[in-house]
């Protein structure tokens, strides 16, 4: 068959009224984001970033089982209250694995993925080859960020539910006694360490569209992964420095751990509120230096 | 970022700019199908005083193209001569600082998204996803298409890794190829689409002459199809048997513009004598008036000039001179293209 034979079967597909224009866009847009959630959930680097966040409560959990913590021990802000827990019900292996690994495994794993979204195809000069196609700038952009979005909330649902189902196998699994010291069923607690989740993962999206941003404006990705976890790291260090303290609620990891909010009877929306404001922002300021510079930057690469 | 429209240069300017061009244009035109002086806008790339500075550094200094519909239109210049700066603009991969660019009629990179679907293109060495097959990663930029319909994509695919020979390995990982089979794999994106224009930068870079004989086969192929292709090359040869026009760049600059054989023409004649008295022929000739007589063995040759070589014929019989052989060589295209890039050592001083 030769390409001009298919040219004719594609023929009718041209979309007539603007209503099938638009479906027509969106279902073009689809498949590309399929193709982009084919790279970046298809290479190895990223299953091996993934395979090592879903280790962590493994490793966690088996620590926990041997030698178990007992109340007190862990000091009292937050965190250690979780560890105290884990023995008595699995379900919370899955809060304390997300704790322990917001502050850097999963923070270098968003990291590896958004700084390599355009930095890692300028580098390879599949770019050029992409916006030749055209791809669209704008649409390009959108689907990277959207391939960013889908792997944060991956990984913090592949975490959460590798530590609930190896938690159920080693410790008791009922009812779940929240920090405010209500017990809840265990269908409301799952559903909860689901809030959770997505609550992180949008966190984590925000940190994700600063990845995005740097990665527009460099050919070297190692550069921009680098670039995002100094970011991070020092938004966090800062965030332990009392003296910043009026500082502190604009740091983008700032309210990465206020969803123990929704692990309180009653929930305390307002400090979810503002973290989501706040992941809110992040990703219209730092999506919007994307945009300005990705679809106005020469592409020498 | 491109100028305000009132930075253009008008009409006016667009003629003088025209000029080297249009003065040659005046001949007759040697391929009948080809127009003489190509309309801007039907011409498949056309580009009035585009200019890239980078910097202090000057890229691309305000060059004319006018590609005839139809044509192959061979990019020529040394590297570093400003082709691929030129070709990223035409596919709004960089922003020009001055002038403007059409394809296929359409402005651009304005209706980059119009225009660039019709246009199948190859910059600067192939790129890929070392990790995926030949098949996958033409699957992916298939996807990137708006205007490609999913259900025909496999079929597209296959015809595309098909005609550039690639179909035994479209399985393998791009990581595996070699330097002939990327390159092919590029031509075979450009493919995946029936298009109206070809936009190949150094499509025979690195290939053994094989694979550049393959390449030049399937560009001649292409154009057989109807479709205007624009190839740029460092090496005359590469493309000269494949060319129905030549552009040729020379520090930023399009120094000649033409057909082929317009750029033939521009050649100093010159006549060459051979006869068994050289040296009373030499006479001859300088009395005539003509310049650079030099003699080597048996054969004497000089500028023609304006002399009509049947004129200057007639003069050497009536002096006595024995001519065995009269001829008008040209100058070869690769001396042509030598003299127009200035690379290389000027013996001739």
């Amino acid at each position: 068959m030769s390409t001009a034979d298919v040219a004719d079967v594609a023929g009718p597909d041209a979309p007539a009224d603007r209503r099938g224009g638009q479906l027509a866009a969106a279902a073009a847009w689809l498949r590309l984001l399929r193709s982009e959630l084919g790279l970046v959930f298809g290479r190895k680097r990223n299953l091996a970033l993934l395979l090592v966040l879903a280790a962590v409560p493994l490793l966690l959990g088996s620590v926990l089982k041997v030698s178990p913590l007992q109340p007190g021990n862990g000091g009292g802000n937050g965190e250690p209250a979780f560890l105290t827990q884990v023995t008595g019900n699995g379900v919370f292996l899955a809060f304390l694995a997300l704790v322990v690994e917001s502050t850097l495994a999963l923070p270098l794993a968003v990291a590896v993925v958004s700084g390599d979204a355009i930095a890692g195809e300028a580098n390879r000069g599949t770019l050029r080859y992409l916006l030749t196609v055209p791809a669209g700038r704008t649409r390009l952009l959108g689907i990277k960020f959207a391939a960013i979005v889908a792997f944060c909330v991956a990984a913090c649902l592949l975490v959460s539910a590798v530590a609930v189902a190896f938690g159920a196998i080693l410790f008791p699994v009922g009812p779940v006694t929240l920090l405010s010291g209500t017990a809840v069923s265990l269908g409301s607690g799952l559903l909860r360490l689901l809030l959770v989740a997505l609550y992180l993962a949008a966190a984590l999206a925000a940190l994700g569209s600063i990845g995005l941003a740097i990665s527009a404006f460099t050919e070297h990705p190692v550069g921009a992964i680098a670039a995002i976890l100094v970011i991070t790291v020092a938004s966090e260090v800062a965030d332990a420095v009392s003296q910043l303290g009026p500082v502190h609620p604009y740091l983008p990891t700032h309210w990465w751990l206020s969803f123990d909010a929704l692990l309180r009877v009653p929930v305390a929306w307002p400090d979810l509120g503002h973290g989501l404001l706040s992941f809110g922002v992040y990703v219209v300021i730092f999506g919007s230096i994307a945009w300005a510079k990705f679809t106005t930057t020469d592409v020498t690469s | 970022m491109t100028r305000s429209p009132a930075a253009r240069p008008g009409a006016g300017e667009d003629e003088i700019s025209f000029g080297p061009t249009a003065a040659t244009a005046e001949d007759p035109a040697e391929r009948a199908d080809l127009p003489p002086s190509p309309d801007a806008d039907a011409a498949a790339v056309a580009t009035i005083g585009l200019t890239k500075r980078f910097g202090a550094q000057l890229a691309v200094a305000g060059i004319n193209l006018a590609v005839p519909q139809g044509s192959v239109y061979g990019f020529l210049g040394p590297n570093g001569s400003g082709k691929t700066t030129t070709i990223r603009m035409l596919l709004g991969l960089i922003q020009p600082t001055g002038g403007g660019q059409r394809l296929l009629g359409v402005s651009m990179p304005a209706g980059a998204n119009a225009v660039l679907p019709r246009v199948g293109s190859l910059v600067e060495g192939p790129a890929f996803h070392p990790q995926l097959s030949g098949r996958a990663n033409l699957a992916r930029l298939d996807a990137a298409d708006r205007t490609a319909s999913p259900r025909t994509a496999a079929a597209r695919i296959e015809a595309a890794l098909d005609r550039v020979g690639l179909l035994a390995a479209a399985g393998k990982r791009y990581r595996a190829y070699s330097l002939g089979m990327k390159q092919r794999l590029a031509i075979a994106s450009g493919l995946l689409q029936p298009r109206e224009l070809m936009i190949l930068d150094e499509p025979t870079n690195g290939l053994d002459p094989q694979g550049t004989r393959e390449v030049r086969a399937l560009i001649r192929e292409i154009a057989a199809d109807g479709t205007t292709v624009f190839v740029s090359s460092h090496l005359l040869a590469e493309v000269e048997q494949i060319c129905s026009h030549v552009g040729v760049m020379r520090a930023g600059e399009l120094v000649f513009q033409g057909t082929l054989e317009q750029m033939r023409g521009r050649g100093a004649a010159r006549i060459l004598v051979r006869t068994a008295e050289p040296a009373l022929a030499a006479q001859v000739l300088s009395r005539l008036g003509l310049a650079d007589v030099t003699v080597d063995g048996r054969e004497v040759t000089a500028q023609l000039g304006s002399q009509a070589p049947e004129t200057v014929c007639a003069q050497l019989v009536h002096a006595g001179v024995p001519v065995a052989g009269l001829d008008t060589p040209r100058a070869s295209l690769e001396d042509l293209f030598v003299e127009l890039t200035g690379e290389g050592f000027d013996v001739n001083g």
